[in-house]
């Protein structure tokens, strides 16, 4: 085909107004035909915090963290910094993954550019995790973690986890298309990851306990806090914990740490979707 | 000349066939490699290239590679080999609906569907009236598009793809889908966006409007072209093909069959026992020129009928179109009858006012009152092909003449 300058329309400049217009009917789809339409945003994230409350902090008797400086020590709190991030994660996965099989009939009938769909999934997550981060800072507010200052670090590091996120939908979207069952890998490895990452239990449980774990006669306990650190969601979910909970500045290799994987992951996941892109409307 | 607006160049696109349809990882891993296929190419060397402001268009049997062909030209499909330059704004509206979402209603699908396009929110404010006005389906806008009929849906795709002022506009078989008067208005959209130097590209089974459309017309078969030229001439030939495939068809189908009913067993005698179409010398045949003589000869077996018999004759074109129906307008008494009990009626046309077509004459026995039928004999197939006078388009030939002459002051 000929270079892209021969047709201006449409592939000159993004269409940033294209995404926007998905966007928001992904949101309007989303709570559109919902009686409690944008209170699920808000009741979801709830729910769950209850339940992982009271299994972790009442039956598993899990002891959080100090926030330090900040002084603060409830599990809710401490758990919900690192869930919201989690949650914007997984949704956007799946439902960035779900966007191109979801809308096939545009893809086969009009040409744009494809990767306007799993943006727009996750433009229109991350909306709903603004707001509930907007709820978290609120709540923090009243029980007396003056989170205020830190509210612009907080948007850098979305920034960078929107960025992280988005390329994992750039990689995953396309290959869903191609292989319809990819959908239960991807749940699949999105519950091992979840549960890989200290985000309902603290690293801390496993720091100076003689608890033993034995692969291939190598306790691998002791390891975990250290190989943890090569997990990127959980530079992240420290990160949200770091400005929202203990109220101080992420450390230095945090924020390295974040600002590689961001990276990483969107040059990957723009090279797959580009090299897969062209093939979509005969592969859906 | 100017210049052309799209040059399809060597394109070439291959599908694979898959025997066992794979595409899910598990069939993937286990088979070790993404399932058996065989490939296919649907497109398969085509070049040519469009003049701007022109219109033409693709015909072909169905799989014939149109539908894919205008894919590829709309950057939906990725030719396999090849390249197509296309020089503008292109819009395309491709088989059935413009991808709409049957939640949203009408409204937030023209926007939607219009960013889509490339348009931005202001420009679409000022032709949203007459998006909707041309699709007609004001009462119906903020419906959702689900509770639309197929009809609706087309219209209001068609709507959009016209009104955001492409410079080459894509269309795959959608006129055939609007009403009358929808057709009609959209004809009328072609003129004026020819007018205004648009470059159409259309795909339809109706030779009809690719003829009167269309300056150009591809004919592809089985993914290669095999002719382009001006439009008449091109879907004549395309007639000719399809005349020749189904002669052949038939003939096959005859052959089996009397293979398969043993001949000293004869089946049940028909009551007709000829229904032909005769030319100028008396001879047999299936097809008739535009404006030559014509007759049509049948023969029944009055004995066993028993009753004065009303000759009934009809013909349709093969799009269902009703051309003429007539009948003996009397009883043919049984004196009429041979030796053989037979009668045998021929109905003489003069001068066949019929345009070029594939057309069917229909024949029924009918008692003095028209109230009870005889027998129906099996439909008699024939094409009409162009007479003299090439000028002209639809059903009949009116066998008039233009006179001019200056004005009387
Ligand atoms: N996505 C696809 N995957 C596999 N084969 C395909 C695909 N799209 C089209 N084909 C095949 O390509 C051939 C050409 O199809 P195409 O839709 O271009 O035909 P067409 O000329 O538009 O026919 P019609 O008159 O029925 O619309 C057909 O044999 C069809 O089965
Ligand atoms: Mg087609």
């Amino acid at each position: 085909m000929k270079t892209r300058s021969e047709r201006p329309s449409l592939a000159k400049r993004f269409p940033s107004e294209l995404l926007w217009n998905l966007t928001l009917r992904e949101l309007r789809g989303k709570f559109k035909r919902s009686t409690l339409g944008w209170g699920w945003s808000i009741i979801n994230p709830v729910v769950f915090l209850l339940i992982y409350s009271f299994v972790f902090s009442i039956v598993l008797r899990a002891v959080p963290p100090v926030g330090d400086p900040s002084g603060l020590h409830n599990y809710a709190f401490w758990l919900v910094c690192g869930l919201l991030p989690w949650t914007f994660l997984s949704n956007s996965v799946i439902g960035s993954a779900a966007s191109l099989t979801a809308n096939q009939d545009l893809v086969k009938k009009v040409y744009f550019p494809r990767s306007v769909l799993p943006t727009s999934a996750v433009l229109s997550w991350l909306v709903s995790f603004l707001i509930e981060l907007g709820v978290l800072a609120v709540a923090l507010l009243i029980v007396g973690n003056m989170v205020l200052p830190w509210l612009p670090l907080v948007l850098v590091i979305t920034a960078l986890l929107t960025a992280f996120v988005l390329g994992l939908a750039l990689l995953i979207s396309p290959l869903q298309a191609y292989f319809r069952d990819m959908e239960h890998l991807t749940t699949i490895l999105l519950q091992v990851w979840f549960w890989a990452t200290p985000i309902v239990w603290p690293v801390t449980l496993l720091e100076g306990t003689d608890r033993t774990f034995t692969v291939l006669g190598y306790n691998i306990i002791p390891a975990i806090p250290n190989l943890i650190r090569f997990n990127p969601v959980f530079q992240f979910v420290e990160a949200y914990r770091d400005v929202l909970y203990d109220l101080r500045v992420p450390s230095l290799g945090r924020w390295l740490g974040m600002l590689i994987s961001a990276t990483i992951s969107i040059l990957i996941g723009g090279l797959v979707f580009r090299r897969l892109e062209p093939r979509l409307a005969e592969e859906l | 000349m100017s210049r052309p607006a799209v040059v399809v160049d060597d394109v070439a696109k291959k599908f694979k066939l898959f025997h066992e349809r794979h595409d899910s990882l598990k069939s993937t891993i286990l088979s070790g490699r993404r399932a058996r296929y065989e490939e296919f190419w649907a497109l398969d060397g085509v070049s040519f290239e469009v003049r701007e402001g022109s219109t033409i268009g693709l015909i072909g049997e169905n799989g014939s590679g149109k539908s894919t062909l205008l894919k590829c030209m709309a950057r939906i499909l990725l030719p396999d080999r090849g390249r197509i330059t296309i020089s503008g704004k292109v819009s395309a509206l491709l088989e059935l609906g413009a991808g709409f979402h049957p939640d949203l209603s009408g409204r937030e699908n023209v926007y939607l569907n219009a960013s889509i396009l490339g348009m931005s929110k202001k420009e679409v404010d000022l032709r949203f009236d007459d998006i909707v006005s041309f699709a007609g389906l004001e009462r119906f806008i903020d419906t959702p598009v689900k509770n639309y009929s197929s009809g609706m849906y087309v219209r209001l795709g068609f709507s959009v793809a016209i009104n955001v002022e492409p410079e080459v506009l894509l269309v795959d078989e959608i006129l055939a889908v609007g009403d009358e008067e929808f057709q009609e208005r959209s004809a009328e959209k072609f003129a004026e966006l020819k007018r205004s130097g648009c470059t159409i590209v259309v795909v339809s089974h109706s030779l009809d409007q690719m003829r009167s459309i269309c300056e150009e017309v591809v004919l592809l078969e089985h993914g290669k072209l095999v002719a382009i030229g001006k439009s008449g001439e091109i879907v004549d030939k395309y007639l000719g093909h399809v005349r020749d495939d189904r002669r052949a068809r038939e003939a096959e189908e005859r052959a089996r069959y009397r293979a398969l009913v043993p001949t000293d067993e004869p089946a049940e005698i028909p009551l007709v026992s000829c229904f032909e179409l005769l030319d100028d010398e008396g001879h047999p045949t299936s097809t008739a020129r535009s404006n030559d003589p014509l007759t049509v000869r049948v023969t029944y077996d009055a004995r066993r009928i028993g009753e004065p018999v009303r000759v009934a004759l009809s013909i349709y074109r093969t799009d269902g179109a009703h051309v003429v129906s007539l009948n003996t307008g009397y009883g043919i008494a049984m004196g009429e009858a041979g030796e053989d009990g037979s009668v045998t009626v021929d109905y003489r046309i003069p001068s066949l006012p019929l345009q070029t077509g594939v057309y069917e004459w229909s024949l029924a026995l009918h008692d003095t009152d028209m109230l009870h039928i005889f027998e129906r004999a099996e439909r008699l197939r024939f094409d009409v092909t162009p007479g003299d006078f090439h000028d002209q388009r639809g059903l009949v030939d009116l066998g008039g003449e233009f006179v001019t002459r200056g004005s009387v002051s």
